[in-house]
């Protein structure tokens, strides 16, 4: 005799019960910014406003390259220290400065891509971040990149939470948010 | 076509992803329980997009049509 197995039953419903119709409530979204190229920047800042305007709670938890895009693009060098001072002299801080990853050519690049985007009258990053605070997305500093960056309070846009460490997004994504590490 | 008057008119012609979405958005919160908004918009991704958005925010879409590349959505605001 040989025993045969019985093909796995396909659940016939899924594990979560759906919510009532009409009553959805949206999961907040935590999006880690851990990269400061144009793209990313970018590709953040429309999740972030499109979250915001489908109803849910959107957080932004801003660490390493990714910080530097929310240094007030007005600020050159940032840092109390040669090296500090001379990472800001390499890469410009501020959301208005980005490079791209790839086909940079000194600037070249996120020129045409911004005159596209306006031409496609799309929006850019830096129109896009007040569109987002003023659609109330929480912005996170990275407390231990502050410090290794030597940024102050003064350095930073306006608007930003108070920083917090890696054990509030931890925390944030065991809560349920759904997480995206751009 | 409803006979319903509708409050406000969102034109979003001419407008990429996520403005058309973005504006819809500030746009209803102006508005009061029940009271329709109109978009227009002429992004072909709008037609997927503003069936998502009414589902998750809740505010249903009681009208959806399009006619030479301008779709136009109506929403009731919950």
């Amino acid at each position: 005799m040989t025993a045969v197995s019985d093909p796995p039953v396909p659940a016939a419903e899924p594990a979560v019960a759906p919510a009532p119709e009409g009553e959805v409530k949206p999961r907040d979204i935590l999006i880690i910014c851990y990269s400061g190229e144009l793209e990313r920047i970018w590709a953040a800042m429309i999740l972030a406003t499109t979250g915001a305007a489908m109803g849910a709670t959107v957080r932004i938890f801003l660490t390493f390259w990714g910080l530097q895009a929310f240094v007030r693009d007005d600020v050159r060098i940032t840092g109390d220290n040669t090296m500090q001072k001379m990472m800001s002299f390499m890469q410009r801080p501020g959301i208005s400065h980005r490079k791209l990853s790839k086909m940079n050519f000194l600037g070249m690049g996120p020129w045409m891509m911004k005159k596209l985007a306006k031409q496609y009258k799309s929006a850019e990053p830096k129109e896009l971040l007040e569109i987002a605070q003023a659609m109330g997305v929480e912005f996170m500093p990275c407390q231990m990149t502050m410090e290794m960056f030597g940024l102050k309070r003064e350095d930073m846009i306006d608007g930003l939470g108070d920083p917090v460490g890696a054990a509030t997004v931890i925390g944030l994504m065991q809560g349920g948010d759904a997480p995206l590490f751009i | 076509m409803s006979t319903e008057q509708i409050a406000q008119v969102v034109d979003a012609k001419g407008l990429s992803c996520p403005m058309p979405i973005v504006k819809t958005a500030q746009a209803i919160k102006g508005l009061a329980s029940g009271q329709l908004l109109e978009v227009l918009s002429t992004d072909p991704g709008s037609v997927k997009d503003f069936t998502a958005w009414a589902k998750s925010t809740g505010n249903p879409l009681v009208e959806q049509a399009e006619e030479g590349g301008v779709f136009r959505f109506v929403l009731r605001k919950k």
